[in-house]
C-alpha cells in the first residue's frame, strides 16, 4: 500500500517488537491470573481428593471450551480496543445451521459443517465492515447483531433442539485415552486453537499490526498499516473461530440447542478480563484468556465438588472481575 | 515497564482469591449438615434457575429430607431458564464428585439427554423432577405433577363457573416447544371442553374461542405486557389461561389497567404469593402442586438406591389440587385456607 505520509520513527508501537512466550507468561499481567489458578488449584486439592485427577482436569477443559475458544475470537477484539456481544449468538445459529442442514435438509455432513463455518464468519465480516465502514461503535454493531442473530437462530430452528446430529458433527466430542484418562478431541482442538492464536499474536506481522492497531490506531495508521484492513480482518477471524466454537458445543452436547450461548458474550469477556487483557486495547495476550477460562472452570468444579451451591461461583466471579479491572486501571495510570 | 504495580496487583488478586475461597468453603460447612466432603451418600439437586420460588422450595425440601437421611445435598442451578449448558457442566461435576443420584428439572428436555445417558452409564440414578425428559424413559423416574391433569382443572372450573356464557379466551402461555407448557395450554381446552385434545399432542392446541395466544416465559413483566397486547387485539376477552401465577399476576395488573372486571383469570402453581392472590380475587383458581414432596421423594428414592440398590422407575404423579374461594357446582376443590396451608414460596 502506498504511502504518502513520513516514513515509520523507529520508536511507532508497531516496531517494539512483541515479548516472547516466556516474557509474557511471566510479564506482571499474566502473572496475577497463573497465581490465581494455580492457588485455587491448591485450595481445592486440599479440601477435596477428587480434585486433582486427571480425570476431573479433562473434564475442567470440556466445560471450558466452548466459552474458552468464543473468548480468543473475543480477545482478538478487546486488543483492538473492541468489544463483542454477538458471539454467543453467532455460534448458537451457527451450531443450528450445521445440525439442522445435516438433519432436516438432507446436506452432507461436511457440507453442513462447512457452511455453517461459513455463516459465523460472515456474521464476524459484517461486523467487521461496519465497524470500520460505516463506522459504528463496536459495541453498538454487535449488540445489533446479537439480536439479529438470536432471532435467525430462533425462526430457523423454529425453536425445536436438533436430536439425531450425525457422527461427524460431533466427533470432536469422541475420547482417546491417555494414561487412564479420557481426554476428548475437542479439548485438544481447543488448546490447539489458543496456542496457534498465541503465535499469531506474538510472532507475526498480523499480531504486531493487532496489537498496534488497539494501542492508538492513528500512531498505527500514520506507520502505514492498513487498519482498517487489519480490523476487518480481526472481526471475520473471530467469526471463524465462533464457528469452531458452534461445532465444540454441538459435539459437547450431541444436539443442536438454539437457547445455546446466551451468556456467553459476557463469559468470554469475563473469561478475557480474568486474563489480564485490557479493555482499553493494545494489551493483553491470548494465553491469559485461556488462564481466565481455567479460573471460572476450576471455581465452578471445585466449589461443586465440596459442595457449595454454583450460585456462590457467580459471587466469586463478580468480584474477580471486578479485581481484574482494578488491576488493569491502576497499572495504566501508574505505567504512565 | 508495568512490572511493579501490577506485581503488587496480581498479589492483591491472589489474596482475593484465596480469602474468598476461604470465606465462601467455611460458609458452606457450618450451613450444611457435616461437612461431608467424604462418606455419607451424596444427592444431587439441578433446578432450571436458583431464582424461582417453586425451585427454591424443592431445594429447601430437598435439604430438609437428605438431612433427615443422613445424606448431604449438592444442588446447582442453570442461569437462564433454557440455560442447557451449565446443567450439563452441573451433571458432571455432581458425577466427578461422587454422588449416588441426581435429580434434575430440565431446562431443555432433548438437549440434556446425552448428558444424563453419560451419567446414568457411570451408574449414577437420574431422576427427573416436575418436568419429564424428552424421551422420558431417559431418565430412571419421573416425580412431577400431571401437568395435562392441572391445566384441565382450571379448565373444567372455568367451564363450569362460565355457566353457558361465550367464551373469548387468551391463552399467556410458557415457549415454544416446552412440554411442561404444551401440556398445561392442551389441559386447560381438554377441561374447557375442546374436543379431540390428547396428552400426547406435541404442540399447543388451538380451538376458535382462543382469540389470542402469548409466550410470557412464566414471568410477571412479560404476562403484563402480553395481556395488554391481547386486550388491544380483542378488547372482549372474558377468560385468561396463563402458565402460571406470575403471569396471571402480571395479567391482573395490566387487566386493571384497562378498566376490565369479571374477566376469569385462571392460572397453575399454588405457590403462596398465588394464593393469596386468590384470596384477595386476583385470580380466580389455580392447580396447586407440591414441589417438596418431588424433592423429598426423589431425595428418599436416591438413599435408598444407595443403601439397597432398588431403582424407581416411571411416572409418580405428585398431586394437584383445585384451589379456589369461590367454587364451582359439579367441579371438586379446596378452600384458600387449604391452599395457604400446603403452598411453597
Amino acid at each position: 500500500m502506498a504511502t504518502t505520509t513520513a516514513p515509520p520513527e523507529p520508536a511507532a508501537p508497531a516496531d517494539i517488537p512483541p515479548p516472547s512466550l516466556r516474557q509474557r507468561l511471566l510479564s506482571g499481567s499474566t502473572l496475577g491470573p497463573l497465581a490465581a489458578l494455580i492457588i485455587a488449584c491448591a485450595f481445592f486439592s486440599l479440601r477435596t481428593d477428587r480434585f486433582l485427577t486427571g480425570g476431573n482436569f479433562s473434564l475442567i477443559i470440556q466445560q471450558v471450551m466452548v466459552v474458552g475458544t468464543l473468548a480468543i475470537g473475543q480477545t482478538l477484539i478487546i486488543l483492538t480496543a473492541g468489544i463483542d456481544l454477538s458471539n454467543g449468538a453467532i455460534m448458537a445459529l451457527s451450531s443450528i445451521v450445521m445440525t439442522r442442514l445435516a438433519v432436516h435438509s438432507g446436506v452432507p455432513p461436511l457440507l453442513a459443517l462447512l457452511i455453517g463455518l461459513a455463516v459465523a464468519t460472515a456474521f464476524g465480516l459484517a461486523n467487521g465492515l461496519l465497524v470500520t465502514r460505516v463506522p459504528l461503535p463496536p459495541f453498538i454493531v454487535t449488540l445489533g447483531m446479537l439480536n439479529i442473530a438470536f432471532a435467525l437462530t430462533h425462526i430457523y430452528s423454529q425453536e425445536q433442539t436438533v436430536t439425531g446430529v450425525p457422527s461427524l458433527l460431533t466427533a470432536l466430542g469422541n475420547t482417546f485415552t491417555l494414561g487412564d484418562t479420557d481426554i476428548t478431541y475437542g479439548s485438544i482442538v481447543t488448546i490447539g486453537l489458543f496456542l496457534l492464536f498465541a503465535y499469531l499474536l506474538g510472532q507475526t506481522a498480523w499480531g504486531r499490526h493487532v496489537y498496534a492497531v488497539g494501542n492508538n490506531p492513528e500512531a498505527a495508521r500514520l506507520t502505514g498499516i492498513p487498519t482498517n484492513r487489519v480490523l476487518v480482518g480481526v472481526y471475520a477471524t473471530a467469526g471463524l473461530v465462533y464457528g469452531i466454537a458452534a461445532l465444540l458445543s454441538v459435539a459437547r452436547t450431541g444436539v443442536g440447542d438454539p437457547q445455546a450461548g446466551q451468556t456467553d458474550n459476557l463469559d468470554s469477556i469475563t473469561a478475557v478480563v480474568l486474563g489480564g487483557t485490557s479493555l482499553f486495547g493494545g494489551r493483553g495476550t491470548v494465553l491469559g484468556t485461556l488462564i481466565g477460562a481455567l479460573i471460572v472452570g476450576v471455581i465452578r468444579n471445585g466449589l461443586q465438588l465440596i459442595g457449595v451451591a454454583s450460585i456462590y461461583q457467580t459471587l466469586i466471579t463478580g468480584i474477580l472481575v471486578i479485581l481484574a479491572v482494578t488491576i488493569d486501571q491502576v497499572s495504566r495510570r501508574r505505567s504512565r | 515497564m508495568l512490572s511493579t504495580p501490577s506485581r503488587s496487583a496480581a498479589g492483591l488478586l491472589v489474596v482475593a482469591v484465596a480469602a474468598v475461597l476461604a470465606i465462601t468453603a467455611c460458609g458452606k460447612s457450618s450451613s450444611s449438615s457435616s461437612g461431608g466432603s467424604s462418606g455419607g451418600i451424596k444427592v444431587g439437586l439441578i433446578t432450571k434457575t436458583d431464582t424461582n420460588p417453586f425451585f427454591v422450595k424443592m431445594k429447601e425440601g430437598a435439604e430438609k429430607e437428605a438431612k433427615a437421611k443422613g445424606a448431604t445435598l449438592m444442588s446447582a442451578a442453570g442461569k437462564f431458564d433454557g440455560d442447557n449448558a451449565s446443567q450439563v457442566t452441573a451433571i458432571e461435576n455432581m458425577v466427578a464428585a461422587g454422588v449416588k443420584g441426581i435429580m434434575i428439572t430440565p431446562s431443555d428436555t432433548k438437549a440434556i439427554v446425552p448428558a444424563i445417558e453419560k451419567a446414568r452409564a457411570k451408574k449414577v440414578l437420574v431422576i427427573a423432577l416436575d418436568t419429564p425428559t424428552d424421551p422420558q424413559s431417559a431418565v430412571d423416574a419421573l416425580f412431577a405433577t400431571n401437568n395435562f391433569t392441572a391445566g384441565q382443572l382450571i379448565g373444567q372450573y372455568a367451564k363450569a363457573t362460565m355457566a353457558g356464557k361465550t367464551a373469548k379466551i387468551a391463552t399467556l402461555d410458557l415457549a415454544p416447544g416446552i412440554t411442561v407448557g404444551v401440556l398445561r395450554h392442551n389441559g386447560f381446552l381438554s377441561g374447557f371442553g375442546v374436543s379431540g385434545i390428547t396428552p400426547d399432542a406435541k404442540q399447543q392446541a388451538t380451538d376458535p374461542q382462543v382469540v389470542c395466544s402469548l409466550d410470557t416465559a412464566g414471568d410477571q413483566a412479560k404476562g403484563q405486557t402480553a395481556m395488554e397486547n391481547c386486550l388491544q387485539k380483542s378488547p372482549d376477552i372474558n377468560l385468561v389461561y396463563t402458565i402460571n401465577e406470575p403471569a396471571a399476576l402480571g395479567a391482573d395488573t395490566a387487566l386493571k389497567a384497562a378498566g376490565k372486571s369479571g374477566v376469569l383469570v385462571v392460572s397453575v402453581d399454588g405457590g403462596c404469593v398465588g394464593v393469596k392472590a386468590i384470596q384477595d380475587g386476583r385470580i380466580a383458581a389455580t392447580s396447586q402442586q407440591y414441589p417438596i414432596k418431588m424433592a423429598s421423594l426423589g431425595v428418599d428414592a436416591i438413599v435408598n438406591f444407595a443403601n439397597s440398590g432398588a431403582k424407581p422407575s416411571g411416572y409418580t404423579d405428585t398431586g394437584v389440587t383445585l384451589i379456589t374461594a369461590k367454587p364451582a357446582s359439579g367441579v371438586e376443590s379446596k378452600d384458600v385456607a387449604y391452599g395457604i396451608a400446603n403452598c411453597w414460596g
